[in-house]
């Protein structure tokens, strides 16, 4: 051991290493977190496995249709469509559709079709009830064109868009990926100014010649590869597992997803700053990512909320980070076509790490 | 040469929302010579901590100027935090990783070698449990390998806030031979501890500080010396008449308690000699003063901490 009496100024060289040091120990911490790593990988699959069987199951499948008594019109049905059981009564058709056994029930007295759409699933319920009105649709249709063979009649045909292609996976996927990277975002950066606050690591990383903002730097780094890994697994399993087709475009997922995890940490930040312990930190994220995922279109298309949701969702970046997915990944547009929602994720984390910037007491750190 | 510590007139007052202003640092002035062992010695509250994270460069003071190898600790510089270590109160860790890991992190921060870090976790025995989680460490263990985060980089300046705190006897009788060590390597100490054989043991000089105020500042023997205190001399009672007791009296007080009889005395050899030739040694005790006596003396109000 000696003194070195004479030191050379530390050199750009040292400051690259003391990055690339932070960034393996922190990048190694997270890896051996499991809490950390069931958050960000395992938490968006499940939710994925979730959400594709409850609004994944019924559209592809044939509805499952009471008949109640004598129902001519289902005579026509193409069978793909319905799988019929034949019921004797109302009541006990009723009581099925209660209990979740069936789709629909239907009864037929003359010239009027009854449909009854489940009260218990109104997804299936409304598919359902839209197969059998086109069912009488066609049925009239044949009787008119039978009854006046000159008459030209108008015939409704529902085409799937996109040639079939969207299925529920298709927007389900960057709606969820977007709700993952958000709570790893916010959680993450959150749960980690609450830990400094505790442990003091950052006061003692203070004292070494390496900087704040190198440490900041690795940390934001090392967050910003975790959204990325999580990102290419995400897609990964959903293209594998679920069918989901990727667009040529898909890479481009990489730069969204990083620019929304800045929006994200930005606003994690701010929670960190705030909160004193970290049950606190969590419930104050939750408090934040949830109205935020459900009012994003992140679980179920904006298209069917409200229109007092739709306009706060204006406010949330999730809403932004999923259209410009679901743009790019599924419908494999350009990356030009997305940047208004580039532009306001940017600005969006700019601003709010601004905030965070400002109002943050560095020395409870 | 500049002095490693130049310290002057440092106030800081913290501002809580309930507990009112708290004078945690109230005019501290001292001054730390290169190589020195430097002690801050005082209790709970005393304002050690935060007089130690001013000079660091932690904490901005309210007021008052320091100079740290020279030079200002604030703003941070990467030239000036790679000559000084420092081992914090509360031990920080990079969460998940092993001691050796931990270590080597450090090192890299500080520019210094594996092998250093290899090093310095066998100097504070922990090369055997190089490959245990820092969360699964014993608390004196967590405070060892945080002494050696603080050496890795070669320091010429240590600051060790209260490093025994944790320990077991043997393990601190470890560390303050570590700790002389350092020292006896040319590197500068500060070291703050509530410990008064501590300090005896190893500073050079020591400052007692108490509510937010250094009292006093002196090596441990002057500071014994200043206090002119007689030597206490116990023998256990029975074994002299009290006419031989008031002839030994060259002690300037003389009393009896519980069956033992206690001499005070500024010539200690005399009447040792005295009790010798007498064969009246059985139970005896010499008691000098120390630093405790001093603390007394210098605040006014016993140690309590
Ligand atoms: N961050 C803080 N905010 C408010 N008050 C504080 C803070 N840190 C310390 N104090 C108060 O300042 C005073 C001095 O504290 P300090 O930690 O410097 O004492 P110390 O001598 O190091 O004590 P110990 O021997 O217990 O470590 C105490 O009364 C303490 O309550
Ligand atoms: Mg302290």
């Amino acid at each position: 051991m000696t003194l070195g009496a004479v030191r050379e100024p530390r050199t750009r060289q040292v400051r690259t290493s003391a990055y690339l040091s932070l960034v393996k120990a922190l990048g190694r911490g997270w890896l051996r977190d499991r809490s950390q790593v069931f958050f960000t990988i395992l938490l968006p699959l499940l939710f994925m496995v979730l959400l594709a069987s409850v609004f994944g199951s019924s559209s592809d499948s044939a509805s499952r249709v009471l008949a109640v008594g004598e129902v001519p019109v289902l005579d026509g049905a193409d069978s793909g469509d319905f799988t019929v059981t034949e019921v004797s009564d109302l009541d006990e058709a009723l009581a099925m559709l209660r209990e979740g056994d069936a789709d629909a029930a239907v009864s037929q007295e003359g010239g009027t079709v009854l449909i009854y759409p489940s009260p218990t699933s109104s997804t299936s319920g409304s598919i359902a009830a839209g197969r059998l009105s086109a069912l009488v649709d066609d049925v009239n249709v044949e009787v008119l064109s039978a009854a006046a063979p000159g008459e030209e009649v108008l015939a409704a045909e529902v085409e799937e868009a996109d040639g079939g292609a969207v299925r529920p996976i298709q927007y389900l996927a960057p709606g969820i990926l977007a709700w993952g990277i958000a709570i790893s975002g916010v959680f993450g950066a959150a749960g980690t100014i609450v830990d400094w606050k505790r442990d003091k690591l950052l006061r003692r990383l203070r004292l070494t010649p390496a900087s704040v903002s190198t440490f900041l730097g690795a940390k934001v780094s090392v967050n910003l590869l975790v959204a990325v890994g999580q990102t290419v697994v995400f897609l990964a399993v959903a293209a594998l597992g679920f069918g989901l087709e990727l667009s040529a475009w898909s890479w481009f997922a990489v730069p969204l997803v990083l620019l929304g995890t800045l929006a994200f940490l930005a606003i994690g930040v701010v929670i960190g700053g705030i909160a004193q312990t970290s049950p606190g930190a969590a419930g104050l994220s939750n408090l934040v990512t949830m109205p935020m995922a459900f009012v994003s279109g992140a679980f179920w298309p904006l298209a069917l909320s409200p229109a007092w949701v739709q306009a706060i969702s204006y406010l949330s970046p999730m809403r932004y980070l999923n259209e410009a997915l679901q743009s790019v990944v599924v419908y494999g547009e350009p990356p030009s076509t997305v940047l208004p929602q580039i532009g306001f994720l940017a600005a969006f984390a700019a601003i709010v790490a601004l905030v965070s910037w400002k109002t943050f007491k560095f020395d409870e750190l | 040469m500049d002095a490693a510590i130049e310290v002057a007139d440092l106030r800081k007052t913290y501002r809580g929302r309930r507990s009112g202003e708290i004078r945690a640092v109230d005019g501290v002035s001292f001054r730390v010579e290169r190589g020195e062992f430097f002690g801050i010695l005082g209790p709970n509250g005393a304002g050690k901590t935060t007089t130690l994270e001013i000079v660091e460069g932690l904490r901005k003071p309210d007021s008052g100027t320091v100079r740290l190898l020279g030079e200002s600790p604030w703003p941070h510089s990467a030239e000036l935090t790679g000559r000084v270590g420092v081992q914090l109160q509360a031990s920080a860790f990079f969460e998940f990783l092993t001691a050796r890991e931990q270590i080597e992190t450090f090192a890299e921060l500080y520019g210094a070698s594996k092998a250093r870090a290899a090093e310095m976790l066998d100097l504070v025995g922990l090369a055997e449990h190089a490959g245990v989680r820092c969360e699964k460490l014993s608390g004196g263990q967590q405070q060892r390998l945080s002494i050696a985060c603080a050496l890795v980089g070669d320091p010429e300046l240590v600051f060790l806030d209260e490093p025994t705190a944790a320990l077991d006897p043997q393990a601190r009788r470890n560390l303050w031979d570590l700790m002389r060590a350092i020292n006896a390597e040319g590197r500068t100490v500060v070291l703050t501890t509530h410990y008064m054989e501590e300090a005896e043991s190893l500073c050079d000089r020591v400052a007692i500080m108490d509510a937010g105020k250094i009292k006093a500042v002196d090596s441990p023997a002057g500071f014994v010396r200043g206090l002119d205190a007689p030597t206490r001399v116990t023998v256990a009672a029975g074994q002299l008449d009290a006419e031989r007791v008031r002839e030994l009296a060259v002690a300037e007080t003389v009393t009896e308690q519980d069956a033992a009889i206690v001499f005070e005395t500024r010539d200690p050899r005399k009447l040792l000699t005295a009790l010798a030739s007498d064969g009246a040694l059985e139970g005896l005790s010499v008691r000098t003063a120390n630093l405790e006596d001093v603390f007394l003396h210098v605040t006014g109000r016993e140690w309590r901490a």
